[in-house]
């Protein structure tokens, strides 16, 4: 027997999470009990996950696993009760049932929940989609391969994703997906990167080739000078990736209801009306991009949801209990009324056009570490990171070293909006916070007369 | 203590691995809270799984499961192995040179044995800060929360180790809301920060009884109160602010992995070179620095790491001298340097890596009131609510809830948004007072985030107050 042959991976059980949650739902009617109503949410996901130092492997495997949240309601009182499961239904009913016997006893002695409110109509959803995803014992030889004489940091995050509802009232819910998501950064010998990423349902290790050849190109410039930057105002481009941040950290609770009703929404001057972006900023949360599941924990089909129009806000994201009790109508929100899949509205300075509109300002690939100094102003500050260069005329002439910026979103989006791309980047979540998550966002860069950096 | 069965099942296990470990936790948590009056729905969670890690040659693997049957295990571990093998000649670290665990051994956390109270008496008791805090129409959201958590993990190796770890956390929490004039002002006990190891004395150690009114009242204080003033001053922090300078510009640089560059594609680097030990000066000659899992009551004490390394205090930065990274024993063999056992993971599904732990800064010898009368032209925080820093750990910017101006050694008004930056490597060494014993506190929290995949730790951090000089100080928009 060669060493080969003896360490062979034997073919792996692909587990049928939907069937399996079939099953369990249908245990759950059986153990049901009189006008009982039980709201069952199952994650689940088998993972391949990869991490690359110096074009080698620092750690690798794979994760399997399920989590079964089970909410029972009896009257006006509910409780939950979330546990993991392995994916057997004769291993898992017994916790199931323990679980749900459990909840049943809490709730004797629980008082009426003023602000419980589900969705009590029966609907049916099911998406899955089937990926190509790389072997890992291939990948780590294709990086060991293309990324030769790079200093090359990255991660791979890959397999399948599957999220699944079902309520008494007979509604079912379905999101599958086999998808992957593989970030790396290229150094130089100065300490400073480019970042660049490769995510998608459809593996092509040409394609992978490619966008390190891309990156790898662009790391002569790195080696140059950098521009050392007083505090100030400058003009400035942000990409996408640098947009994410901004508007991931105002989306912690600038766009929930809940957070409006109390006074604590980062963008609670626009809601009340005080204050307004530029007129061309639209922002949604975008259900029809399809990366993230159409139903929530509350039994409610998800539907797309206007936030910001012509710089005013249109509307909040609503979950159930906001409904009930601020008086509101539900729209499928997520119980922490954050976006799932932020869209953006694009505008009209091309891809190609960036560094002339730019002229001579900053170029800002990513930003770093962003948290509030103002919340009531939605003043934000954070760091430049990686791909950060001076542009004088048009032309990339320098990187410049991590600076902080603090400046308000007001500002950043209203005054000093100058331009905004026109073509909007869907950028997948890459949160693996525990479980790998669904959702993103689809942003353009903005173009920006200045931003205020501080250190 | 953990189900003698996963022992069994460990005894089972079949591979060709040159070294195999079994990781199982299980994770029972409980959520009570009390907002505005209404007892929300009661949470409940049990998170059990198990991580197989196997070496062979140079290589390493694991695979992760919440099948803890014999075939469930034996199917983790041949995906291990199999990982393991495939990258046994492009594996960054050489497994056949790294140390294997060698000690059994137990822990538990302080008072496991006194029950705590039910759901009824919990929403009783919180609610009953919650409605303390109703002093006011303008009060406009009031939160009383606890989370209790309960963890048993086991850990055993191909050569016979066991060890058994039996956890118990609290968390309480307080978040008061007042809103006027277009302005909203929060105060909390510590958002975020009041984690601990322990039983119902956790909650008298963050003075919770009582609190929801002195928390209400320092809301609407903020609410009147005028906006931070900019510009240098001395800063008076107190320790739930320490602790979220020590974390970002102390801790998270000492951590060996990301100067080994392992962090760099998400969490970071490290302006901490390897050849900066013994001899850099981080911090004045008072910065005395700790890693110590020994405090029971603590956050982040445990007897072994998650790679089955033993747990001892040490001192990492003596006088303000560098002397000791935050590296396991994976990460001591590569940089060839002795560290800490703190080789950690957030939980049965990701593998462990370098972590804070407990990380502490040694009491002085000045009190408060020596503190406060040293300061000429000052400004004292308290309670962070905002964060941030580069990707070198250098370049920082934080804020707190609560700032009290500070001139001629006497404290004077109340500030709104109290704000600072600096950069750590020269942050440190303007520290010009720490205070005694009786100005330390200890705090914790559950949410260290870093590694790929992403996990969050708990932490601690213990620390008394400390006095820095000439810092740029400023508050939010006028």
């Amino acid at each position: 027997m060669n060493v080969m042959t003896r360490f062979a991976e034997a073919p792996q059980k692909k587990l049928d999470w939907q069937g399996y949650f079939e099953l369990i739902a249908s245990e759950v009617e059986r153990l049901r009990q009189g006008d009982e109503c039980v709201l069952s949410s199952l994650a689940a996901e088998q993972s391949d996950f990869i991490r690359f130092n110096a074009a080698k492997v620092r750690q690798i495997g794979q994760v399997s696993q399920g989590k079964l949240t089970l909410r029972l309601i009896d009257g006006e009182r509910q409780a939950y009760s979330t546990l993991t499961v392995c994916g057997e239904p004769a291993a898992d009913f017994g916790n199931v049932a323990g679980a749900l016997a459990t909840l049943r006893e809490g709730l004797r002695d629980a008082a009426d929940d003023p602000h419980l409110m589900v969705d009590r109509s029966s609907w049916t959803q099911s998406i899955r989609r089937t990926g190509t995803l790389p072997e890992p014992a291939a990948l780590v030889q294709a990086v060991a391969e293309r990324a030769t004489g790079l200093d090359f940091v990255g991660f791979y995050a890959g397999g399948s994703l599957s999220r699944g509802f079902a309520s008494s009232s007979g509604s079912r819910g379905w999101y599958e997906v086999e998808n992957f998501n593989f970030n790396w950064s290229l150094y130089d010998a100065s300490g400073r990167a480019i970042k660049s990423s490769y995510s998608g349902e459809s593996w092509d290790e040409g394609a992978f080739a490619a966008k390190l050849a891309v990156a790898a190109a662009r790391l002569p410039i790195l080696s140059a000078a950098p521009r050392v930057l007083a505090p100030g105002h400058y003009r400035a481009y942000l990409a996408p990736a640098a947009v994410q941040e901004l508007l991931g950290t105002t989306s912690w609770s600038g766009f929930s209801a809940r957070s409006q009703a109390s006074a604590r929404s980062e963008l609670y001057k626009l809601h009340a009306g005080e204050v307004a972006f530029d007129t061309r900023v639209e922002l949604s949360e975008d259900i029809e991009l399809g990366i993230t599941p159409g139903f929530n924990e509350d039994g409610y089909e998800r539907k797309t949801v206007p936030l910001v129009g012509l710089g005013r806000s249109v509307g909040q994201l609503v979950d159930a209990r906001s409904a009930r009790e601020y008086g509101l109508v539900p729209n499928g929100a997520p119980g922490s009324e954050s976006p799932t899949a932020l869209s953006m509205a694009g505008g009209d300075l091309a891809d190609d056009d960036v560094l002339a509109a730019l002229g001579t300002g900053l170029y800002i690939g990513n930003l770093w570490y962003v948290n509030f100094s103002d919340r009531m102003n939605c003043r934000l500050t954070g760091m430049t990171r990686f791909a950060t260069f001076w542009v004088e005329d048009g032309k990339v002439v320098a990187p410049v070293d991590a600076m902080r910026f603090d400046d308000s979103l007001y500002r950043l989006l209203g005054s000093e909006l100058e331009r905004l791309g026109s073509q909007p980047e869907l950028l997948l979540s890459e949160n693996t916070w525990g479980e790998r998550a669904t959702g993103g966002m689809k942003l353009p860069g903005w173009l920006l007369r200045s931003i205020a950096l501080t250190l | 203590m953990p189900n003698p069965h996963f022992h069994d099942a460990a005894r089972t296990l079949r591979t060709h691995a040159d070294f195999w470990s079994l990781r199982i936790v299980e994770e029972r948590t409980q959520t009570h809270e009390i907002r505005n009056d209404i007892a929300q729905p009661q949470r409940m969670e049990q998170d059990v799984g198990a991580m197989l890690t196997a070496w062979v040659g140079a290589g390493a693997g694991y695979a992760a499961t919440g099948d803890l049957s014999a075939a469930g295990l034996q199917a983790a571990l041949d995906v291990a192995t199999a990982r393991a093998h495939a990258t046994a000649e492009i594996s960054l670290i050489d497994h056949r040179a790294i140390a294997r665990p060698g000690k059994s051994g137990s822990y538990s956390s302080p008072n496991l044995e006194r029950p705590l109270p039910g759901r009824k008496e919990w929403v009783e008791r919180l609610g009953i800060e919650c409605a303390g805090a109703r002093i006011d129409s303008r009060i406009v959201e009031r939160i009383a929360r606890v989370f209790i958590t309960e963890t048993e993990q086991t850990y055993i190796t191909s050569d016979g180790v066991r060890i058994d770890q039996h956890f118990r956390f609290l968390m309480p929490e307080l978040s008061v809301a007042a809103h006027a004039n277009g302005d909203t002002q929060v105060r909390t006990l510590g958002s975020y920060a009041t984690l601990a190891q322990g039983g119902m004395e956790v909650m008298s150690r963050f003075e919770f009884d009582g609190a929801g009114v002195r928390i209400a009242d320092e809301a609407l204080q903020l609410l009147a109160a005028p906006n931070c003033p900019s510009g240098p001053r001395d800063v008076l922090l107190m320790p739930d602010q320490m602790m979220l300078q020590i974390h970002e510009s102390i801790g998270h640089p000492l951590e060996l992995d990301r100067i080994l560059g392992d962090e760099r594609n998400f969490a970071g680097s490290s302006f901490v070179k390897l050849d900066m030990f013994g001899k850099y000066q981080y911090g004045s000659e008072l910065l005395n620095v700790t890693f110590d899992p020994s405090l029971p009551e603590e956050a982040a004490s445990y007897a072994f790491d998650d790679d089955g390394e033993q747990a001892h205090k040490h001192y990492l930065i003596r006088a303000g001298m560098l002397e000791r990274p935050l590296g396991g024993r994976l990460s001591q063999q590569r940089a060839n340097m002795e560290g800490v056992a703190n080789s950690r993971a957030s939980s049965w599904n990701r593998a462990p890596i370098d972590r804070m732990a407990n990380l502490n800064i040694e009491p002085g010898t000045s009190s408060l009131d020596e503190m406060i009368a040293g300061i000429e032209h000052g400004i004292l925080m308290r309670t962070n609510t905002s964060w941030s820093i580069d990707d070198h750990r250098n370049k920082f910017q934080f804020g707190c809830e609560w700032g009290q101006i500070i001139e001629n050694g006497q404290l004077r008004g109340i500030v709104k948004q109290p704000n600072y930056r600096g950069i750590s490597s020269t942050f440190w060494r303007s520290l010009s007072a720490v205070g005694n014993a009786d100005t330390r506190a200890m705090f914790g929290t559950p949410v260290c985030g870093k590694g790929e995949p992403m996990q969050v730790v708990r932490v601690g951090h213990a620390s008394p107050a400390c006095v820095f000089r000439d810092v740029d100080v400023f508050g939010g928009a006028q």
